[in-house]
């Protein structure tokens, strides 16, 4: 008996070790896009040149071309990705459905219609002409990322409202109200412009394209301060995520308080995905497909989905993003539309999947 | 308007007793259970566990106290060890150690399941699957064992499988089981308790004695036949 107890700890422990292969493979591959990422453009880079540069031995144009256009570019998919990846896997689990996502659940629209009363309300937006890659600017981040947070909140408010009360609406029809939410802002975000002058109307439109390169220090480090929050919260929950998989009903005999957790990482997630889309803007279906992905490599064991969700959402950000500048350089193809490219068809074929409320859509 | 589900239930169940809550669909047996772990809550009266109340433990106590299996489980695509070790849940702080492996993998060899230790639950029959849920609900080494339905999808084998290894774990591990079912004949085979509910309140509490044609008739609102077969009763609807 005790051999045959062992060899089943021998065997999980085996597949408890592949997934650990692919947490690390993941991550190479990132690290490895991120340099790839910092060598492509105009000027090109050898990954020596990079290495050097990053370590303080680059020459001048290294070192501006690193330090003050790549690195906050390649910084900003890498936090925006994994902020996008870990809401949309944590939304996934605690809704209880397979399409959720900022994105899809009309957060980000929100967020973007908080964003842009912010700017043309109380902060402003101005292109900065100055400077190419980071044409818009937002004068002042923090009330812009506050505005994003609460309309960001109302829908995610909403959406658990529904959630609770209508709980035979299915996956589906909650992202119809996610549609719904979406058009709303939309056409509040469509008046804001209608009524802006110039200079505003093109900080919110080019802005709402989705544009990595608009991030910069100060705000990359208020997302890195976010995120590693949220992830540390995420990560604490992971048992409890667990067992949420399994329905309500079992979590809560688990000992979860379902209602509690759905709550605040509900309000993570929102945090999350308003910062997200008041620094960089709309960047659709990474949160949807990047957690899909790793549920085929991972299965849906929270301990390893998380940080592998993360790390997929960073470098599907940072693939986007260099095709996105290399395809039709020097033209910049604006990344949110990239990622609707790779994210629709996704998201229709677990719409089409849906019916078996099946997550790794098999 | 609000009404109450369930009022005036009163009962105990002793370890190693299983304790079979009878009576019509949408009477509360489910909720009954429910209430005892606190999934639903109870609005007055009081529920204890070994001299404790449950309703003034914390949960991770609770759930190490009184383990749950829903009529029915949610697809989690989490393989047969994973799931089994969810069952570790209200005895983990920061992750699992080996103590909590070893537990899951003696439940799987004890439960017969090793050749599908990695395989995932979904993948599974419906009898297998019942038996990964039951594992599962072992491995939080439980003083209270509540099960809704647990023969509800399987077939007669597996019913009387599923409800055979019930019956050995309450009288091997001590365990309080109470479980709702539907069939009367497999209840008073594997039961030694029989709660009878009607109009949300307890008809009859108490051994085989109190399953009669009459209490029966009563809460089902048909006419039985009990006849004696082996030494064992057998109940026949007279209804066809």
């Amino acid at each position: 008996m005790s051999n045959i107890t062992s060899e089943q700890i021998d065997l999980y422990n085996r597949y408890i070790r592949r997934k650990r292969w692919i947490l690390f493979v993941t991550f190479i591959l990132m690290i490895f896009f991120a340099l790839f990422a910092m060598s492509v453009g105009s000027i090109r880079l050898s990954f020596l040149d990079i290495l050097k540069t990053l370590a303080g031995q680059g020459d001048q144009l290294s070192n501006t071309t690193i330090w003050q256009i790549r690195l906050p570019r390649v910084l900003a998919a890498i936090l925006v990705g994994a902020a996008l990846s870990s809401a949309g896997a944590v939304m996934q689990c605690v809704l209880r459905n397979p399409l959720a996502s900022a994105s899809t659940l009309g957060v980000s629209q929100g967020a973007a219609f908080g964003a842009a009363l912010g700017i043309v309300v109380f902060g402003g937006g101005v292109v900065n002409s100055a400077n190419a890659t980071s044409a818009i600017t937002i004068n002042n981040p923090y009330i812009v990322t506050l505005c994003a947070f609460v309309f960001g909140s109302v829908s995610t408010l909403i959406v658990i409202i529904i959630s609770r009360f209508k709980r035979n609406i299915g996956p589906a029809g909650l992202v119809l109200v996610g549609v719904a939410l979406s058009s709303l802002f939309g056409g509040g975000s469509t008046l804001l412009q209608y009524f802006t002058d110039d200079t505003k109307l093109g900080a919110i439109v080019f802005w709402t394209f989705g544009n990595l390169g608009s991030a910069n220090y100060k705000e990359l480090i208020v997302m890195f301060i976010a995120l590693s929050l949220t992830i540390v919260y995420f990560m604490l929950n992971r048992w409890n995520y667990n067992a949420m998989e399994s329905g309500a009903d079992t979590a809560k005999s688990l000992g979860v308080n379902t209602r509690s957790i759905m709550l605040v990482s509900m309000t993570f997630c929102s945090l999350l995905s308003a910062i997200a889309v008041s620094f960089v803007g709309i960047i659709s279906f990474v949160g949807l497909v990047a957690p899909h992905i790793m549920r085929r490599l991972v299965g849906n064991d929270y301990r390893y989905l998380l940080p592998s969700s993360a790390l997929a959402g960073s470098l599907l950000l940072i693939l986007a993003d260099t095709f996105g500048r290399s395809i039709v350089a020097p033209v910049i193809l604006p990344i949110g539309a990239l990622t609707a490219f790779l994210g629709a068809p996704m998201f229709l074929f677990l719409l089409f999947k849906g019916g078996e409320n099946n997550y790794s859509g098999k | 308007m609000s009404t109450n589900v369930l009022e005036d239930v009163s009962f105990t169940i002793e370890p190693g007793q299983c304790l079979a809550v009878l009576g019509n669909n949408g009477v509360g047996k489910s909720t009954l259970l429910k209430c005892i772990n606190r999934i639903c809550s109870i609005q007055a009266g009081s529920i204890y566990i070994d001299g404790k109340d449950a309703y003034k433990m914390k949960n991770k106590i609770l759930a190490q106290n009184v383990a749950y299996v829903s009529q029915k489980s949610e697809n989690s695509n989490m393989t047969v060890f994973d799931t089994i070790l969810l069952g570790r849940k209200p005895y983990i702080d920061w992750d699992i150690t080996a103590e909590d492996r070893q537990i899951v993998s003696d439940l799987i060899d004890q439960m017969g399941l090793n050749e599908y230790t990695l395989r995932d639950v979904s993948t599974l029959s419906g009898g297998e699957a019942q038996i990964v849920m039951l594992a599962r609900a072992l491995a939080q080494q439980p003083k209270v064992l509540l099960l809704d339905e647990p023969t509800s999808n399987l077939d007669l084998r597996n019913q009387h499988e599923v409800l055979k290894i019930i019956r050995n774990l309450a009288e091997t591990n001590e365990i309080c089981v109470a479980l709702v079912i539907h069939d009367l004949n497999l209840a008073i085979q594997y039961c030694d308790r029989f709660l009878l509910l009607k109009d949300a309140n307890v008809y009859s509490n108490g051994g085989i004695e109190t399953i009669t044609s009459e209490s029966i008739g009563s809460v089902y609102g048909i006419e039985v036949e009990i006849i004696e077969h082996k030494n064992k009763k057998l109940i026949i609807s007279n209804n066809y």
